[in-house]
């Protein structure tokens, strides 16, 4: 199962240990690792679902290409990184 | 005189009590973090705190212990972009108005009769309702939807917002709201309806033939009397404006001195004629007239205006007030305002003399006593 680690930053505010779930895109691993943990979600996505403009996810060191439907490809075992930007400080 | 207040900054939210002759810090909250307002609300006791994190989004927490400890509560949500809706561009930029929440810009409550509910004012342009103390909350989509709110635009900031929100202690369904830049609006049934109402306003930044388009107007900072609430004072990009009849006109106030530029405006709560403004150079320079902070009071509705300096820095002094960080308490004499700066001064004489509580605050978004 595709595995989801948070930035260090993200706990000082809600706490999100590593998730294990199913899901063949971004969205789908998002949806499955936030159903327990709304607050963690409005941290990283936005009113629209997309990912916060200073925010950055990666899949198995990539970058996502897209940052609004979430629609990028994940493999049974990947890594999903999810970052804070260096902007937006 | 109220005896504590807050401090709302680009490094966190501070709380200070009178102390003997003077005033002192007590609490230290959300260090690090932009805390843009903060809204101490006497109905009930709660205190919230509204943050926008420079990349975790806008968030809002609430205190029942005077800042002692937090939780975290609802935010906003704009809703779904439907077929039908209409975007709005912003015409000085070109750039979409996004349906996302960026910024709580102001925070209030409700009617005494109704404790439970706040009104919040976003940015980009949104109002919403909580009547649950800040767990959820709806958009007032009937401004929203708005065809004249897609004329809204920036001013200082990309996208339009709702920075005042004053409830009518007569009857809380009448509200009214400021909006940068899209004038003045008012809804008698508690947010069902609305009209713009800012006629007698100038926006000097636009065509001439456009000038007094109520629609378009940039209110900085708009206050409502309590003891009389059909005088109402805006601190406006182009200048100070009163109205007497509740909004259906304004009057351009052009006797302040040093100038009628700024961005925040206080009323004495029981003299609707008693106000005082901040004055700055106008437009994008935005400094105190020669390096001088001072405080502009009338205390004949206008029809005169005097220059405040006492114990205030008179010399290479660069602060500004931004339109949330200047307030006064119930008793209308003891007054308190911070600057881009990190200053922040009190007096408790209407502002016949001031004092210095700190030069050394980060920059300072909002002060409420509470």
């Amino acid at each position: 199962m595709p595995t989801v680690f948070f930035t260090e930053n993200l706990q000082r505010h809600v706490v999100c240990p590593p998730g294990r779930v199913t899901g063949g895109t971004v969205r789908d691993v998002f949806d499955a690792v936030f159903v327990d943990n709304e607050r963690a979600r409005g941290y990283v996505l936005d009113d629209r679902g997309g990912v916060r403009r200073h925010m950055a996810v990666f899949v198995d060191g990539e970058p996502i290409v897209d940052r609004v439907a979430l629609s990028d490809r994940v493999g049974v075992d990947s890594e999903i990184f999810i970052m804070q930007a260096l902007s937006g400080g | 005189m109220s005896d504590r207040f807050f401090v709302a900054t680009r490094k966190g939210l501070f709380r200070f009590d009178r102390q003997g002759a003077g005033w002192a810090m007590t609490n230290r909250s959300f260090l690090g973090d932009p805390v843009y307002i903060v809204f101490p609300d006497k109905r009930t006791g709660l205190i919230y705190a509204a943050i926008t994190h420079g990349h975790f989004g806008t968030k809002l927490h609430r205190s029942g212990d005077g800042g002692d400890t937090w939780e975290e509560c609802g935010v906003p949500t704009y809703p779904e972009l439907g077929p039908g809706d209409q975007e709005a561009v912003n015409p000085m930029s070109g750039k979409k108005v996004p349906w996302n929440l960026e910024l709580i810009w102001s925070l209030e409550g409700g009617g005494v009769d109704e404790p439970d509910t706040l009104w919040c004012g976003t940015v980009p342009g949104g109002l919403f309702r909580s009547k649950d103390r800040g767990a959820s909350w709806e958009m007032i989509e009937s401004l929203w939807r708005n065809p004249e709110r897609v004329r809204w635009f920036g001013g200082g900031l990309d996208y339009p917002g709702i920075h005042s929100i004053c409830v009518d202690p007569r009857d809380s369904r009448r509200v009214l709201v400021g909006v940068s830049c899209g004038g003045v609006w008012v809804t008698q049934d508690g947010g069902a309806t609305w009209k713009c109402k800012a006629d007698g306003m100038r926006a000097a930044y636009m065509p001439p033939d456009q000038a007094g388009d109520p629609g378009i107007q940039d209110p900085h900072c708009m206050v409502q009397c309590p003891s009389a609430p059909d005088t109402m004072w805006v601190q406006h990009h182009n200048g100070v404006f009163r109205t007497v009849d509740g909004a259906a006109s304004w009057q351009e106030i052009t006797t302040v001195e040093p100038s009628v530029f700024g961005f925040a405006v206080a009323v004495h709560p029981d003299d609707p004629d008693v106000a005082w403004t901040i004055p700055a150079i106008k437009d994008e320079v935005r400094i105190p007239v020669e390096g001088k902070v001072v405080v502009a009071r009338t205390r004949d509705g206008g029809q005169s205006f005097e220059v405040l300096r006492n114990g205030l820095p008179q010399s290479d002094a660069y602060d500004l007030t931004f339109r949330h960080a200047l307030d006064v308490d119930e008793s209308g004499e003891r007054l308190a305002f911070g600057s881009t700066t990190g200053s922040l001064w009190t007096t408790d004489d209407g502002g016949d003399s001031w004092a210095t509580v700190s030069v050394n605050l980060p920059p300072v978004y909002c002060v409420r006593f509470g």
